[in-house]
Formats: structure tokens, sequence, C-alpha cells
């Protein structure tokens, strides 16, 4: 499996993002700008120019043609994926953490870090069909975790939002109402952080990963811990296989606490578990920084990481992977 | 501890009384100081323990010095005289401090005298260094603490037996040892708990005996026939052990022990302490302990400055320990300490110096036991610039005679390794050319069990070879170096003998460029580890010197620490805490298969439990060994309806789970088509789940055209 590497960011990589078909990929860095590339061979598509900080989240509308994007310049900002051009801006009072688009596209969940005095936030945003009719109001805000809420996503049918964070625990909200409706168990659940959080192709179940060397599969609607993969390194970064019953999950030793010695010592690999049996399957090495984000590509035939070191590299699967035993 | 008091009956308490609970502050309440009410703390009896603190007030810098002879007041002077010249080379006598009492009416002195020292210590040494004192042939002192009179005071006139108790018997410590699947325990430290395992290599992993928080406060240590597991805590040492579990056997009170050591046949553990200097006036002094395992008895204390206990050629920063080491085997007879121009040599009957001397070596700079025998290896350096030469002499004990001695020139140091049957030793000497700019080594071979102890010189082929690790091959005639000057140093087999002569030594092979740096033989020899720790990240070869040949290579990144089990069928590799990442250990067989990786946060220690020595005849061990085959086939069939057992279990394993993974996914899959519906109608009609359909055909329509393979440097795009 030889890996096309992609080098477009000049700071680390924060999150990656495939579209729907699988035909686009959209990674954030701490460079500012958002880039689109070819999922297939990793060409440069183009860039969104406009954010004045590092960005740390994006997604993509159903249809493609939206994107949006939340950075620490304190603004959540909707783009016309084709051309580039910024439709609107959000401005919050604090960096921008996790942004979602609901099913359907027309809402869109936010994230705020905590910032001079403030709290974090989780809010929700109504996007309009039409850019013109876009307003910046929220409809729904939510206070109460302490610490960074690193990701918020909906739950099935947009009826709820789940959110994971600093203090390690998740949370299930009504999304009409903002109430807490479910905290995951202190003893089962994480330990540390929770670095991310990806729903499975269905949102029937999600993956955490977190600094607690650990990931762990939920059940979306009852909050129900499945299953937990053990493994050596903090966990910046975890998703679900759609097409096997495989996960992968990355990470790797603090940047600011990286030996010098070896490459290996910081345990930079992805890392591939099988879902259901709990067991390491294997691991793609290459990275030399910690990985911080991970997506497999929608027809499950590839995935793509990105890392502290600013490369995203883009892996097709041989064929063995495929027939895997275990 | 009492019992514990619920909150119900506290509120039960309150209702009867007529008191608001709420209204009270719970956190306030102190209790009147001295006042337990009954609870009884565990740490309570360990805390008296400690020790009084020292007043200047009190008499413990008195000592009452007997036995003086009885003279007229015009000779008062001159003793006077002969006793301050005593006793004060030993400490300061405070001003005054000198009083001699004299009978009024015979104008003659008591026969004893009081003296004042400044502190306490000096007091007691020099109880311990006069006491039995010869001034002359009918005047031997008897000093003692001026404290200690009440003490004897308090002793009966009359004599009283003894109560007998009634005899207990106690637990089969060795229990362990009779495991039906003759497995092995070990002893893990992480994080706040402190873990025994068995090693149990049929089913991959360990299985657990015993597990507590916060058992020790800095290490464990099992004794060396494995009989007890040692910690150490602020107010001393305990040892634990027993039949099914770990019960405390044994306190031994040492406020602020340090280290701890056991005698090789488990008679005696001696604990040491040091306690440094607050201000730079005072001194640093060190205090050891020796007590009986068995019955906790103090049998013997050291006290004394700190400079006198750091040996010769040991390191500025503390002593080297043990202080005291143990020679003899597991007889524990005798044990010595390295001294300037001595080594005191104690024998265990009455703890004190054999012959009531040191023995003199003048300049000696170390020394070692033999393994088993009362022999000691002692070194002396080179003197006056190379006119007297360096010297290695093996002297036997209780005797003190001189068995063999053999001088070397041109020394810059020497190191001395003892085969463990004590059949051999070998004596690692660095010489250094005339100009001192280069140095080389060698080695000088004796045969300890042969008559008049031959000696051989071995040298590499390469002389200025470094010697990076020397090890011999236990119970065995072959020995291991890792030699070499560059970053991948040569390994050089040799054996004692050769095949026709057993008084030769010869070598069996050499590896070239191995990325090792340190030797791990397997206790039942033949076997060996090369490992590459620290600078080669955990390189491991499992090697068979029988058949010199490597059985197999693996890698435990990073990797710290490696130790065989006691029987060397298991070989356990492990990253302590030394490192932040990958803590945890690997669990080896002896041909370099892995068993079992468990990773541990916070990893601290692995220590196997060591066996005692067996019980068969060298006859009966070889019997066994000749019809293994006999022997093997019940263990056989054991490990093959373990494993059949295994695969049976996993099997079921894995149909539950499966199953249970199945559970999910209906619902989730009636769920989602439930919801069908409902998120058409967000999405505004947009037909929806057609995702899951569209994947399922790519698997089929999988087609292979061309392969080509190119062999390619995965890591060319790194660094």
């Amino acid at each position: 499996m030889r890996p096309i590497l992609m080098k477009g960011h000049e700071r680390p990589l924060t999150f990656l993002k495939y579209n729907r078909e699988g035909d686009l990929l959209f990674s954030c860095a701490k460079d500012h700008n958002p880039t689109v590339w070819f999922a297939d061979n990793g060409d440069r598509l183009g860039v969104y120019r406009g954010h004045n900080g590092a960005v740390w989240c994006c997604d993509v509308s159903r249809d493609s043609r939206r994107l949006i994007t939340g950075s620490a310049d304190q603004t959540v900002k909707l783009w016309d994926v084709q051309s580039g051009t910024q439709l609107y801006s959000f401005n919050f009072d604090s960096p921008a953490r996790a942004v979602e688009f609901s099913v359907g596209d027309k809402l869109a969940v936010i994230t705020t870090d905590p910032f001079m005095g403030q709290t974090s936030t989780i809010q929700v945003k109504r996007i309009s069909r039409d850019p013109n009719e876009q307003v910046g109001d929220s409809i729904l805000t939510i206070k109460g975790p302490q610490g960074r809420i690193n990701r918020a996503v909906w739950g099935p049918l947009n009826k709820t939002i789940i959110s994971a964070g600093e203090d390690a625990v998740i949370r299930l909200w009504d999304s009409e109402t903002g109430q807490l409706l479910k905290e995951s168990d202190k003893e089962t659940g994480h330990q540390k952080t929770v670095a991310s959080l990806v729903k499975s192709s269905d949102g029937s179940h999600f993956l955490t990963g977190s600094l607690d060397k650990s990931a762990k599969l939920w059940d979306s609607r009852t909050l129900t811990l499945i299953k937990t993969y053990v493994t050596e390194r903090p966990v910046n970064a975890c998703d679900i296989s759609p097409l096997l019953d495989h996960v992968v999950i990355g990470g790797g030793q603090d940047a600011s606490a990286v030996t010098r010695t070896d490459h290996r010592a910081g345990k930079f690999e992805a890392k591939f578990f099988h879902k259901i049996l709990e067991e390491e399957i294997g691991g793609v090495k290459g990275h030399f920084g910690p990985i911080n984000a991970l997506a497999f590509n929608p027809d499950g035939r590839s995935f793509s990481s990105g890392g502290e070191d600013g490369y995203i590299r883009l892996h097709h699967f041989d064929s063995d992977y495929f027939t895997i035993k275990m | 501890m009492a019992s514990i008091v619920s909150m119900a009956d506290i509120e039960a308490t309150a209702k009867g009384l007529g008191i608001d609970l709420s209204a009270v502050n719970l956190d306030s309440i102190t209790l009147p100081p001295g006042e337990d009410f009954g609870i009884k703390s565990d740490d309570d009896e360990d805390l008296y323990h400690e020790e009084a603190l020292e007043l200047e007030a009190g008499f413990g810098n008195v000592i009452v010095v007997d036995n003086l002879p009885v003279i007229p007041l015009e000779k008062f002077e001159k003793l006077e005289g002969v006793i301050r010249k005593i006793y004060g080379q030993i400490g300061t006598i405070r001003e005054g401090g000198f009083w001699m009492p004299v009978n009024p009416e015979t104008k003659k002195t008591l026969g004893y005298c009081f003296i004042e020292y400044n502190t306490s210590q000096d007091a007691k040494s020099a109880k311990e260094n006069t006491n039995g004192y010869k001034l002359d042939k009918s005047h031997i002192f008897a000093v003692n603490l001026f404290d200690e009179i009440e003490k004897y005071m308090k002793i009966p006139d009359e004599w009283t037996p003894a109560e007998i108790k009634p005899y207990a018997p106690g637990e089969n410590l060795q229990k362990w040892l009779t495991d039906e699947k003759a497995r092995d325990q070990f002893v893990i430290r992480a994080g706040p708990f402190t873990e025994v395992f068995w090693n149990d290599p049929r089913q991959l992993m360990p299985e657990l005996v015993y597990r507590r928080q916060y058992w020790t406060e800095s290490f464990v240590q099992w004794s060396p026939l494995g009989t007890y597991l040692a910690t150490v805590h602020r107010q001393g040492a305990a040892i634990w052990g027993g039949a099914s579990t770990f019960n405390r056997l044994m306190r031994f009170a040492h406020p602020q022990v340090k280290l701890i050591d056991f005698s090789p046949g488990e008679k005696y553990i001696v604990t040491y302490s040091s306690h440094e200097p607050s201000n730079p006036r005072e001194k640093h002094w060190v205090l050891l302990n020796f007590f009986d395992l068995r019955t906790g008895k103090l049998m013997r204390d050291f006290r004394g400055n700190a400079d006198d206990f750091v040996s010769g050629s040991s390191n500025v920063t503390g002593v080297s320990w043990p202080v005291f080491r143990w020679g003899g085997g597991r007889e524990d007879k005798f044990f010595a300490r390295l001294g300037k121009n001595v080594i005191s040599v104690y024998e265990t009957e009455t703890f004190t110096l054999i012959d009531k001397k040191s023995l003199k070596v003048e300049n000696v700079a170390d020394f070692t036991w033999s393994p088993t025998d009362p022999i000691i290896a002692c070194f002396v350096p080179e003197l006056g610039g190379g006119n007297q030469p360096a010297r290695v002499s093996l002297i036997q004990v209780p005797s003190k005679e001189e068995m063999r001695q053999k001088n070397l020139f041109n020394v810059s140091d020497i190191k001395m390794y003892w085969q463990n049957n004590g059949e051999y030793l070998a004596v690692k000497v660095d010489r250094h050319t005339k100009t001192k700019k280069s140095t080389t080594t060698g080695f000088e071979l004796f045969r300890i069990k042969e008559r008049d102890i031959p000696i051989e010189v071995l040298e590499l082929e390469n002389k200025n070879d470094k010697i990076v690790a020397f090890a011999w091959e236990p119970k065995g005639h072959r020995f291991a170096i890792i030699h070499g000057d560059g970053p991948r140093p040569d390994i050089s087999f040799y054996s004692m003998r050769t095949a026709q002569n057993v008084g030769r030594v010869s070598k069996l092979a050499t590896l070239k460029s191995k990325q090792a740096n340190a030797l791990y033989w397997s206790p039942a020899g033949r076997f060996l580890v090369l490992a590459g720790l620290k600078g080669f990240n955990g390189q491991l070869e499992f090697y068979n010197v029988d058949e010199l040949e490597t059985m197999a290579t693996g890698e435990h990144f990073m990797a710290t620490y490696i130790e065989w089990d006691p029987t060397g069928r298991y070989c356990a590799t492990s990253v302590t805490s030394v490192h932040e990442m990958e803590n945890g250990f690997h669990i080896w067989s002896f041909n370099g298969k892995l068993l079992y990786r468990i990773p541990k946060d916070q990893f601290y220690q692995f220590l196997w439990r060591p066996r005692p020595p067996s019980l068969l005849s060298p006859e009966k061990e070889e019997e066994i060994s000749k019809n293994l085959k006999k022997y093997s086939k019940k263990y056989e069939a054991e490990d093959q309806d373990v494993s059949l057992q295994l695969s049976e279990q996993d099997r079921k394993k894995r149909k539950m789970i499966q199953e249970e993974w199945d559970q999910w996914v209906a619902q989730w899959k009636k769920l989602h088509e439930e919801e069908e519906q409902l998120r058409l109608a967000l999405r505004d009609g947009e037909a929806s789940d057609e995702e899951e359909e569209y994947e399922a055909k790519e698997v089929e329509g999988e087609e292979v055209i061309d392969v080509t393979e190119e062999i390619v440097d995965s890591d060319e795009d790194q660094d």
C-alpha cells in the first residue's frame, strides 16, 4: 500500500472530511486555509481563503455544495464548495471548535471554547438554502460542561446532540429544549479528554477517541457503551470503516513530548482494530508526528490521515486488506 | 479498625438526643486531643516506635565506665589522663563532663567513672567501641549508657523460667511451589498497585494471585529463595508470604529505611537508612540493622558516619549496596564489609568480628565472596606509581589463609566475576600501556575447585576491544563476552574445557556485528538472550549455545529490563517508567516466541519469584532428562487439552460476541427503517438511504487487471 502524500498545509492538520460520494476530501489545519482535494489521486482542487486563525473542524452538505468551517478566529464560515466564495460568517466571542450539519442540512451544531472568562457552549444555527436569507441567530444555546467541548454531533433524526470534550464525559442533549438527557458513566467511560467523536455511516453508533489511550464505541440512542479498544497511545483521531467491521485509531505521544530518538517511540501509526472482537489487526506507519485526523472514504476502500507533521497521507487499500481473516 | 459507624446510626443517635443533624456542621467538630473514642488507628503502633526526640538535657550522651582500677588519690590525675585519652578519641568530652567519684573514707576511687559527650551518637559509639577494652589483664572495661541503668535495674534478681508458648504450626510458606501446572509467579508494581501473578503461558495471559493498593512505599523485593516478599515503609520493612494469600509475617521497625538486603539463606534481613544532615555542621550518619527473619529479633546494629561506610572504590554520592556482603553460600555464616585497609568479616553466631579482628589488607579496593564457599577474592590496586604491583588474592574464611595470589602489572582496573557454583572466577583486567594512552583488556581465569587453583590467562584476539559485558553460564563451564569498539560489537563464547582437555579454555564461536550490549543467560544454562537495551531500542536475540545457533530474534521496543524466570522456561522483558511511553511487559518462551504482551502505565517493577534449589539429586535429574519422553507425555497431553479447551472457549466467546453484535445491528436496522420516512421528510423528500446498496454492489465487482510488484522503501519519505 503506497500512500499518496499530500503536502499543502504548512501547519499541523486538525480535521479531515470526505463528502458523501467520496470523491472530495476536505482538510482543516492550523494554517487558516481549509483545502479540498481529489480523494482519488490527491490533487489539490482548491483552498478556502478567509479565516484568520487555525481551522478546527468542517462539514460538507449532502449535496456537496456547502462547506461549513469552525475556526479559532472566533468565526464559523459557510462556503460555496465549487467556487470557494465565502457565503456567510457567524461571529462568536470565543474560538469555534466543532461544526456539523444536521440531517437535511437545515441546521448546524457549533461548539465554542471557554475563553476570557466565558464558558464553552453548544449552539444550533439555522442554515438557509439561499445564502442571502442567512441569519446569525442561534436557535439554541447549551451551557454546562466544563472545559472545551471537542466534538458535538447530531443524533438520529436530529432529535439529540451528542457532545464530548475535556471533562471526558459523553453527553446526550435534547436538541429542541437543550435539556441534558444522559451522561456516560464515569467508571466505564473515558478517563481523560475525549479528542474525537465520529458516527457510523447510518448514525446508529459512534466511536470516541480519548487521551486515556482508548477508543470506545457507543449506541447513539441510548448512550450504551458497546466496545472498548485499548491501545498504547493517546488517541487523537478515530473512524469507523463503512465497509468492513474495522475501526481505525490514530494519535501518539503529545507533540511537545515527542522524543528525538526514534520515530517509533512516539507511536505515530494508524492502528486498525476489529470492530466486534476488539482485537488489533494491524497498523499503518508513516507520519513522523502524532496523527490528528483520520477519515475513511465512504466506500471504505481508502482512508486518509492527517498529522501534526503537516502531511495528509492518502492510502488506497491493497486487495488483501479485504480478505483479512480474524 | 474498630467498628465503622454508618451514617444511619448517626442519624438515629441524633434523633434520640433531639439534635437536628442538618444544623450540625460535621466538619467543624474537632475531637479533644488524645481521645480516639475507642477507634484504634492502624498506624499508632508503628508511630510510637519512632525515635523519641533527642534532648540535650537528657542523659543520653553520658556513659558509665566500670571496672576501672581502684587507685589512691595520688594517682587520680594519671588515670584521668589515660581515660581522657581513650575517650577523647571517640568524641569531644564536654567541659566538666568527666567525673570519677572517690570514697571519702578510704580516699580511693570506686572503680568507675562518668563521661559526658556532646552528642548521644558519640556516647553510643563509645559504648560500642570500648566495651570490653583491656586496660590491663585484670581491668576490662564495662561500658554502658547512663540511660540504660534503669533498664538493668528492672531485671529481677531471681531467675524465672521463661514461659513456653504452645507450638502453633505455621503455614506452608512454600505452597506456591506445589502449583499443579508448575507455573511461576511474578510481582509487578504499576501505578498505586502491587500485584502478584501466575505466569500462565498456556492461557497466554497472567492469572492474578493477589493485588493490593499502596502495598509498599518505595519498592518490593523477593527473598533469595522466594519465600517472602518484602515491602518498604516509612516505619520499617515488612515481609509477606503464606500458603494461600499474602499475609504479613513479620515487621522490622526501622524508621526511614531506604534499602534492604536478605541473607542468601533467608535467615536474616539487613535494613539500611541514611540520615542526611539538615545543616552542614552535623554528620551524615547511617544506620544498619540486622534482624532475624523468623523471630524479628534485632541481632546487631551498626551505626556511624556515612564516610566510614562508603567503601574504597564506590562512588561519592552514597554507599554501595549491599554494604555488608554475605558469604559462605546459603549457610548465612559470614558477612563482610570493606573498610579502609581492612575487610571486616563477621560471623553470625555472635555477630562479632571473626577473631575480634578485621582482616588487614593494605589499600584494598574491592572484594567479592564466592557464591558457594567461604572464600573472599579481593583486589589491591597498583601502588607507588607501579613499583608495587596490583594483586588479586583468594582468602579462606574463617582461617584467613591466603589460598592463592596473583600479581598483575600496569593495571588500571579490575572486575571480578564468579561463576554461580563457585567453580570459576574470572578477573577482568584493564591494563594501560606505559604511556597510559590506551588500555587493553584481558582475563585471568581461576579454577577454584582444582588443586592449587590454576590460573589461565585469556586474551582477546583484538586486545584493544572494549568489554561491554561478561557473563558466566549458570551452573556451566561457558561464558560469553560482548566486546568491540564500534556501535556493533562482537560476541564471543568460550568454554573452560576443550574437547580433549578439561583444563584448557577454548573459544567456541564469535558472532560478528550484533546490536547488543547486555547478556542474559537462562538460569538453566544453554540458552542466552543477547539484548540491545537503551541505545539499541530493545533488540533481542535468543541464542542456543549448545548448537551455536540463533533460535529467534525479536524486539521489545525501548525495553529497559530483562529477567529469566527461575526455571529458564520463560523470559520477561519490560519497559519501566523511565520511559514515558510503551510501559508494560512481554513474556517470551525460552526459544524466543512472544507469548503475550501486557501494557501497564506507570510501570515500575517486574520481578520473578525465585525458587529454592531443586531437591532432586544430580543422578535423579540425569535420569529424568534421559527419560524425558516418558515424563513429558503427561504434560504434552495436558497442553493439548488446554489448547483444545482454549480454542473451544475462544470459539464460544467469539460466537457470543458476534451474536451480541448482530443483535445491535438488527436493532439499528429496524430503527433505521422505522425512521426512514421521517428522515425523508427532513431531507425534503430526497431519496436517502441508497448508500448501503451501492456499497454492496461494489464488493462484487472487483477485478484484477494487472499486478505489478515493485519494491518500495516505505521509509523514504521520512526524515
